[in-house]
């Protein structure tokens, strides 16, 4: 018994060093002179512009991530095209990514003399490449929460309705979506979570210009930098709520998967 | 005549496969493909030659060195804690289980930035515990296994729970240690999804990026890891060399990929 506790001293220590006590101190930091100095931090047109620009990129890139995602997933399951192995082999490469080289790829490819450099309209340092870059970033989650499903509910219910004549898309609506809709729910939940959360691809691609493409996480670096710890600590703290937020509905799916 | 009639429903079930997975197919060559296509060609324009003299000077050496180091030591801390933390969360009970449990994911879905930050409040210049890890080497360490912790205890826990409990009693009841219990009985058995674990932990170590730049500061040869080395060489107009390095990280995340890969064939061939 000594060296079960033995074990879970060592371990749950090491998570409290390593993991709990920053993270709680930097809600303490943030409220230890009360609401106000918060609520002024977090409501200066700087902040809201950066978490409205942070809003807006994740509106566009987790429905275009849920939906191409699902469209993956059904390609690498189901559809034996020439090239799906590529798919395959790709989807999985953003979570072993550094989002640095993420972040060069685009800057190299929409930028001066790149190859789509020429665009009649801005891409680079402007909101059409922050979306690319979050879109890279999170393009796994749906994809690897639903090809295991789709693996396991095989095709045989599919096929039934196809032979009782259903359309492609109805098959897809009554038979398929049912099935794999906690899986999609639940990279739905880390694809927003990634969007929201992501610092370095878009901090190379947008430039970071303080009230025009500066995001929420950016917005923390440079407040920090520039010695407004109240500014880091008081966005840090939002977005540290919505990260909880976010394990909550992990958990919430993950219970709704279980009773279903 | 008869595999045709079979055939025929099964075809139009798929509904219109070639539309589905062309348009699949056109989205990650949109995203992912071509503009790694272009980084690798920005890599190659210059000819072999040039590319290593770019990647090999002596500050991107020093900053490969530093990231494998940093990387080699979060996999080896992962390895133990990362363990550890599985078996107590699987055989262990103790008030708020299920709390700590839930909060294992959280470098997952905070921010990096946030993380580095959160590390710099209390084991930075004004944490007043004692200690100042800003603009250390120990400081971008401790940033690497915040944002790794998840890894190992994510993979190793679901093996450890279908590992039958009666194994290890029985191994007991013969007389076996806890340590030769936990070599012969448990170690091998978790030892796949450890391996996995911790080559995931080593991808995000080697371009980890957020979780560091606060804590590193901007210092070539001291704290610069990899990623910053990129990051600076990108805001200092030197894409080449920026790229140069880049691609290799592309060649390392690449190579672990196909490693979890092999790992996760050999696994399922092991249980047939």
């Amino acid at each position: 018994m000594t060296a079960r506790r033995g074990i879970r001293v060592f371990s749950l220590g090491y998570l409290a060093v390593i993991l709990i006590a920053p993270v709680a101190l930097i809600f303490w930091r943030a409220f230890e002179h009360g609401l106000h100095p918060f609520w002024l931090a977090i409501s200066n047109p700087t902040a809201v512009h950066a978490l409205k620009l942070t809003l807006e990129v994740a509106i566009v890139a987790v429905p275009a991530n849920t939906v191409f995602g699902i469209l993956c997933a059904l390609a690498i399951v189901r559809h034996r095209i020439p090239g799906m192995g590529l798919v395959n082999a790709f989807v999985d490469l953003p979570l072993a990514l550094s989002p640095v080289v993420v972040g060069l790829a685009l800057y190299l490819l929409y930028g001066r003399g790149g190859w789509f450099g020429g665009l009649p309209f801005h891409v680079l340092f402007a909101l059409p490449s922050m979306v690319l870059a979050t879109i890279f970033v999170s393009l796994p989650f749906v994809v690897r929460e639903v090809v295991p499903v789709l693996r396991e509910i095989g095709t045989q219910q599919e096929e039934a309705a196809a032979t009782l004549g259903s359309s492609a898309l109805t098959t897809f609506r009554r038979i398929t979506l049912p099935a794999i809709r906690w899986a999609v729910a639940y990279g739905v939940v880390l694809t927003m979570a990634r969007s929201l959360g992501e610092f370095g691809a878009v901090s190379i691609v947008s430039g970071g210009i303080a009230g025009r493409t500066q995001v929420l996480t950016q917005y923390v670096q440079a407040s920090y930098e520039n010695f407004d710890q109240t500014g880091a600590y008081a966005a840090s703290v939002l977005l540290a709520a919505l990260a909880i937020v976010t394990l909550l509905a992990m958990t919430v799916v993950r219970h709704g998967d279980r009773s279903a | 005549m008869s595999a045709q009639a079979v055939e025929l429903p099964r075809r139009r079930s798929l509904g219109t496969p070639t539309i589905g997975s062309g348009l699949a197919l056109g989205y990650i060559s949109v995203i992912v493909l071509i503009p790694l296509a272009a980084l690798v060609a920005k890599g190659a324009a210059g000819g072999w030659h040039h590319f290593w003299q770019v990647a090999w000077n002596p500050e991107a050496r020093a900053a490969l060195e530093l990231t494998f180091m940093l990387a080699g030591g979060v996999v080896a801390i992962n390895a133990v804690t990362g363990t550890a933390l599985a078996w107590t969360l699987v055989r262990d009970d103790f008030p708020g289980k299920r709390v700590v449990n839930a909060i294992i994911d959280l470098p997952f879905a905070l921010p990096t930035i946030v993380a580095g930050l959160t590390l710099l409040a209390l084991y930075g210049p004004t944490g007043g515990v004692g200690v100042n890890v800003a603009y250390t080497r120990w400081g971008v360490l401790m940033a690497l296994l915040f944002v790794t912790l998840p890894f190992v205890v994510r993979t190793v826990q679901p093996t450890l729970l279908e590992l039958d409990r009666e194994m290890e009693e029985a191994a007991a009841s013969l007389g076996a240690g806890r340590f030769t219990t936990f070599r012969r009985i448990i170690f091998p058995h978790v030892l796949p999804a450890l391996l996995s674990g911790v080559a995931l932990a080593f991808a995000r170590a080697i371009g980890e990026f957020g979780a560091v730049i606060l804590i590193a500061g901007n210092l070539p040869f001291k704290t610069e890891v990899a990623s910053l080395y990129v990051f600076e060489h990108i805001n200092s107009d030197d894409p080449s060399g920026a790229s140069a390095l880049a691609v290799l990280m592309l060649v390392v995340s690449l190579v672990v990929l196909l490693g979890i890969g092999a790992l996760r064939r050999l696994a399922t061939r092991h249980d047939r």
